[in-house]
């Protein structure tokens, strides 16, 4: 086993495009670190990078205590597992899981055993002897798990592995996956676009944005804690509300005239300058009229089933709330919702960094 | 849906019959000619059903040949096969190995290597004859099997069928034998060479058909006799000088001619129809 060190890696491509600006993460050994952003991020990159499919244009990829960046993909004691699976057409289940042994020469009956081993773990050992395109999605997906379980390796690297699945499968395997890694103690990195993904898999979730890596921390911490305005409304669905406001001192700012009080507020922000408010959805109560509130013009109402979604403005912006149904009458047209200091969150509208305590 | 229409259908049959006629009736002429004597084809009143000569002909000429010609067309069929089949092979080799370099590795001109390769297409045999030839003598490879085979062996057609092949194959197919450390030879091996079986099925039989057809070529630059093709053996026995020419025997050696190709078509049919036709996900 070994943990992933990253240097200020970078990747710049012909014509000067950076699409990896420079990260810098330390991933622990065993430990499950999930790769987040929105497209073009640079997070599918920067796994290939580690991978060794791309090559790294500046820094140092390490692997255990070992320097990787020249060191050929099949030498890097990793394995992947792909979007599409790759899984070889021509081959059975058994050589596609086979064949990465078979290239390195292990005896016969030692890959017989490991691939037995890895399809009893993952239930596909009626599949054996079939081709991959007699298989449905899911177990396309095992079959691909399993070549890279069968390898041993130091690293498990996943590329969006559920994106091409149903919805109901994607949430069935992302359990299985889970499972699997605390089963099996491999240190894994995993990239997706999807933040469920990332906050139910990671131990250690990394943001990205624009080549860059906006945060790094547990699941709850970016959720409870997040240092962008990015972060904040990337992390969390429905995403955040962002308000603008102003400061109108210590703990307190105001929204459209209406005052709240903050815990989290850094100390000496210049009394009537703008700020951004952030209010998660789920974290706002509808009534009570404590000593935070804000009114909201309700427009409409998406239904969920067991919550509702009240979609409308506070203050001229956008702003969502989530409540449980029943809660609030559907026809209600206009809202006084309580505010809990402890869940409003301050951004600044120039850097978009949080304004938290220092 | 399409409606059924009894005068449509029939039109339709109609055309598809005549086609079919037009394109059947001198196959099943040469047939019925190889079937009788010389006097009866000479004198022009040849019958539409088979004669009693079919025995005669078909061992006379594989095993004696014209009378003026005097070559058995064993020969020339043992000929042309090699031929056709060192072009077929030979093209397929060579159009894959150079499809895989101009797909799966980057190096330098890789581009202007490609369009090279691709405005060959527009040069066939006829075009550059003169210089072929030139290079052929002298190496001394006239009269002989590699002076047949190898000008006809570079092949854009076979590249660029490859190369569209090969573009279909998702880029994480090669990434994955990568890190299964495959590398180039083994991926090419493993991964591509099976998956292109239907590829080089469709290749072989256009080529095979190619190479057992070629006229201009063998006609260049065979002179000895025991060399040349079959097709070169049909045109020797229509042009006779001082004799008769042997009808039945000239149409023997036709439908002869004819059987490799449609043997290879029959078997490969199903390989081939699927190479042109489908990717193979």
């Amino acid at each position: 086993m070994a943990g992933v060190t990253l240097d200020t890696v970078r990747k710049i491509y012909a014509g000067n495009v950076e699409a990896v600006k420079g990260v810098s993460l330390g991933i622990e050994d065993g430990s499950f670190c999930v790769l987040v952003g929105p497209s073009g991020c640079g997070k599918s990159t920067l796994l290939r990078m580690i991978a060794g499919l791309e090559t790294i244009s500046d820094g140092e990829v390490k692997i255990g205590d070992r320097v990787v960046n020249q060191v050929e993909p099949a030498d890097r004691d990793i394995a992947m597992v792909f979007q599409n699976y790759a899984l070889y057409p021509h081959m059975t289940v058994y050589d596609n899981m086979a064949y990465g042994l078979k290239n390195r020469g292990t005896p016969k009956d030692e890959i017989e055993k490991r691939v037995k081993e890895a399809a009893r773990i993952l239930a596909i050992e009626s599949f054996l002897t079939r081709k991959p395109r007699q298989l449905s999605g899911g177990q396309r997906q095992r079959v691909a798990m399993g070549r890279a379980i069968v390898r041993k390796p130091q690293v498990f690297l996943f590329d969006e592995p559920l994106s091409n699945l149903d919805a109901k499968l994607r949430v069935q395997m992302r359990v299985e996956i889970k499972r699997l890694q605390k089963a099996l103690g491999v240190t894994s990195i995993y990239v997706t676009h999807d933040q469920v993904e990332a906050m139910t898999l990671s131990d250690k979730l990394v943001v990205m944005s624009g080549g860059q890596i906006e945060q790094v921390g547990t699941p709850s911490d970016v959720y409870r804690r997040p240092e962008t305005r990015f972060v904040a409304t990337f992390i969390g669905s429905p995403p955040m509300n962002i308000l603008p406001g102003k400061v109108e001192g210590p703990g307190r700012v105001s929204v459209g005239g209406q005052v709240i009080t903050v815990t989290d507020m850094r100390d000496g922000l210049t009394p009537g300058s703008a700020i951004e408010v952030g209010l998660r959805p789920e974290d706002v109560q509808a009534g009570g009229a404590g000593s935070s509130s804000l009114s909201m013009d309700v427009d409409f109402v998406e239904e969920l089933g067991a919550t509702q979604l009240f979609h409308g403005k506070v203050a001229g912006a956008d702003f969502v709330v989530q409540a449980s149904t029943g809660q609030i009458p559907a026809e209600t047209r206009r809202l006084t919702l309580s505010v809990d200091p402890a869940n409003v969150h301050l951004f600044d509208p120039q850097t978009t960094r949080r304004l938290g305590k220092a | 849906m399409v409606e059924n229409r009894p005068f449509r259908d029939f039109m339709a049959y109609l055309t598809l019959v005549i086609g079919v006629i037009l394109v059947a009736f001198p196959v099943y002429l040469a047939i019925m000619a190889s079937t009788f004597d010389t006097a009866t084809i000479i004198n022009g009143n040849m019958p539409l059903t088979p004669g009693d000569q079919t025995l005669e002909n078909y061992s006379r000429a594989l095993f004696y040949g014209g009378k003026t010609a005097r070559e058995p067309v064993m020969g020339m069929m043992i000929n042309s096969m090699i031929v056709a089949l060192g072009i077929a092979f030979g093209k397929i080799l060579i159009s894959i190995l150079s499809a895989y370099a101009v797909v799966y590795f980057r190096f330098p001109f890789r581009r202007t290597a490609f369009w090279v390769i691709f405005i060959t297409l527009m040069l066939p045999v006829e075009v550059r004859i003169y210089p072929t030839y030139k290079i052929v003598a002298d190496l001394g490879l006239l009269d002989t099997y590699s002076g047949l085979i190898l000008p006809l062996i570079a092949s854009a057609t076979g590249t660029l069928l490859f190369r569209q092949f090969f573009m279909t194959i998702p880029e994480e197919l090669l990434e994955a034998s990568k890190i299964d450390g495959a590398g180039a030879f083994r991926f090419f091996k493993d991964t591509l060479l099976p998956l292109s079986m239907t590829t080089i099925a469709a290749l072989f039989v256009i080529q095979f058909i190619y190479g057992w057809n070629q006229y201009l070529w063998p006609l260049l630059i065979t002179t000895k006799s025991s060399m040349q093709t079959i097709v070169i053996g049909i045109k020797k026995m229509i042009t006779t000088t001082d004799a008769l020419t042997e009808w039945n025997i000239a149409m023997t050696t036709a439908v002869l001619a004819m059987v490799p190709p449609v043997l290879v078509v029959i078997f490969m049919q199903r390989l081939f129809v699927k190479g042109l036709v489908e990717t193979e996900k």
